[in-house]
């Protein structure tokens, strides 16, 4: 029986009294990668915002494991080991690469080890090795605020990785990324996949199927269906509400 | 170019030190004194604002508290300013009989000496803690601040029986190790004093705003909810820059106050608070020297357009703010460093025209030369 390690139950979020998130319930594996689809409005990123503390739910609770989330703060959630990456890149823009970079990665985030302490010869290797890996070496000194949007989405999700979160949380990290940046991205998602717990929001159906995982539909705050994404995609609700409005 | 980039603090301590004091009049001597005192606010208020996104409207309390410990301590220990019951004069007008709590430090020089920076530091440090935590930025931290202000002006305006009110405390006609302090000997002193803190307190702005904690700062400005999402809980980090920041302008307050003979509530007027804004604004946010460029120019500007045309001076400096806002938004040093005069003439539509290849029809050569030394990059 494999662990559970984010677990989300009844949940509901309301915005004076529109209901973003109604009943939501949803079990995240250790190790596994969920791709969660769903039409404009259909509460996926207010879905990642309960989880990261952003917003607090209405009703219901969240548990990572075993752990109430659920009033914690932003960055305790963050420590525990839980990722986000926005919908649009956020980087800190008048930071360069590097220490972008070397900001995400520090291994202990109060105020005084930041002054005090070096960055450790091992957390400096990781950001160079994140650096390369990204294809980013060569822009190490240059201001993130001047990168291009694929080499800030491509930024936002080093910085992730470099904070080595458990569980990632991808807020749509293909959007407005080339073919060949698209598939190196499923790639590196699979790389993390196994050692991590990754979840994928995205509206780019041909990235969702080169990974190749699970896909959890919502409409209008609710799960609809969950399942292989070729299943999924012949389920007539799933057509009725998204697939069918919006594949041509 | 390099030996001499890094002279150049060293020749301007210099010049401040030995060529000013000689070529000066006393009067502009102390004048200068005053700006450079300020400089020191313009300084803490970059740390804050130009670094960390913190637009305070309020740093004039910080800047008078330290002021009063400095006046304080000089009425208490000066013979000629004690009235019959060994109190200091003015509390005999209001019907004070015996020496107010808070006024005990103040008689020692030590004690006064740590009080005039850490008094104003530890209320920073409160009044910044309640704000951040409860997450309040932007504006409405502007306004929390500006409001701050008032509360302090009004406390400090209405309470004669203990710090006689708006009249102030004059520091001229106090003695300190037998001089007058209004005294040109006195003030050559205080002027060198301050001359030699200025670099400290660039030094000890510089330590904030390098290294990783100077990341954390730029970051926090840039996108503070993003900071939080990395794990960073930024409260600690705004509190601790606030902290110094208040430390900073009680010590500048502190040298103002004893050159310029006075402290009174309106060094926490509104008006105030906010020129000190624009000195950071005018000179260059984000920098360390734009600041002290900003408060020495504006300062002295002040001081030659109010010789000759009084009334005029609010004018100026409005139209000053003005223009920098829309010519100059980097000040006056990120103008300089980032273009100078060209971006200025780009601005009124005389752009200068970018470089081009070398002829290439005329000399085919150089087309070589450019191609035989590219790199072959394979990674790209």
């Amino acid at each position: 029986m494999a662990e559970t390690l984010l677990e989300l139950t009844d949940v509901s979020v309301s915005f004076d009294g529109f209901y973003a998130l109604t009943d939501l319930s949803l079990k995240l594996i250790k190790g596994e990668v969920k791709s969660i689809i769903g039409p404009n409005g259909a509460g996926k990123t207010t879905f990642l915002d309960v989880i990261t503390g952003k917003v607090r739910p209405t009703k219901g609770t969240v548990t990572y494991r075993g752990q109430s989330l659920v009033g914690m703060s932003e960055q305790k959630i963050s420590r525990n080991g839980i990722g986000r990456k926005f919908q649009t890149p956020r980087v800190f823009d008048n930071l360069t690469v590097l220490r972008n970079l070397e900001l995400a990665v520090s291994p202990r985030k109060n105020a005084l080890s930041l002054m005090l302490d070096p960055l450790p010869m091992a957390a400096k290797d990781e950001v160079h090795r994140l650096m390369s890996y990204v294809g980013l070496a060569p822009f190490a000194g240059t201001q993130a605020g001047s990168l291009s949007h694929g080499q800030k989405q491509w930024l936002a999700i080093a910085s992730l990785v470099a904070q080595a979160p458990e569980v990632l949380l991808l807020d749509e990290p293909v959007a407005g990324l080339t073919d060949e940046e698209t598939l190196r991205t499923a790639e590196l998602i699979k790389s993390l996949a196994g050692d991590h717990t990754v979840v994928v929001i995205e509206h780019d159906m041909e990235f969702i199927r080169d990974l190749d995982f699970d896909v959890t539909v919502l409409h209008q705050g609710q799960l609809l269906t969950e399942g292989p994404l070729d299943e999924v995609k012949k389920d007539p609700r799933v057509i009725e509400v998204y697939l069918g409005t919006t594949e041509d | 170019m390099k030996l001499f980039k890094r002279l150049v603090p060293w020749i301007l301590l210099a010049i401040a030190l030995f060529v000013l004091p000689a070529i000066l009049s006393d009067f502009r001597l102390n004048l200068f004194g005053r700006y450079f005192a300020l400089a020191i606010t313009a300084l803490a208020i970059d740390l804050i604002w130009g670094y960390t996104g913190l637009l305070s409207l309020g740093q004039g309390i910080f800047f008078a508290l330290g002021g009063y410990a400095a006046a304080m301590y000089l009425t208490l220990n000066t013979p000629s300013q004690q009235g019959g019951n060994g109190i200091p004069k003015f509390f005999e007008n209001f019907g004070v009989s015996e020496l107010p709590f808070f006024w005990q430090p103040f008689n020692s020089p030590f004690l006064t000496l740590a009080c005039l920076s850490l008094i104003p530091a530890l209320v920073a440090g409160v009044v910044g803690y309640l704000i951040f935590r409860n997450r309040i930025k932007g504006v409405y931290f502007s306004i929390i601040t500006q409001a701050a202000l008032m509360v302090f002006f009004h406390f400090f305006n209405g309470q004669q029986k203990l710090i006689n009110g708006s009249n102030g405390l004059t520091t001229n006609t106090t003695e300190l190790y037998g001089l007058l302090v209004g005294s040109s000997d006195m003030k050559l002193w205080f002027y060198r004093l301050t001359v030699l803190l200025l670099p400290v307190a660039f030094l000890i702005c510089r330590y904030f705003t390098t290294g990783r904690f100077g990341d954390a700062l730029i970051a926090i400005r840039d996108d503070e909810q993003r900071f939080r999402f990395a794990g960073f809980n930024p409260v600690p980090f705004k509190t601790i820059v606030f902290i110094v920041a208040g430390g900073l302008c009680g010590v500048s307050g502190a040298l103002y106050t004893v050159q310029t003979g006075i402290v009174s509530p309106q060094f926490m007027s509104i008006s105030f608070s906010i020129e000190m804004v624009i000195w950071v604004a005018v000179g260059g946010r984000g920098s360390l020297v734009g600041p002290i460029i900003g408060a020495v120019l504006v300062n002295y500007l002040q001081s030659l357009v109010s010789e000759a045309l009084p009334e005029l001076w609010l004018f100026v400096q409005g139209g000053l703010f003005i223009f920098v806002v829309v010519l100059m938004p980097d000040g006056i040093y990120g103008w300089f460093t980032g273009g100078g005069l060209r971006s200025f003439l780009a601005s009124f539509g005389i752009a200068q025209k970018a470089r081009t290849y070398p002829k290439i029809d005329e000399q085919i050569e150089s087309l070589q030369e450019v191609v035989s030394t590219t790199p072959t990059d394979s990674s790209a």
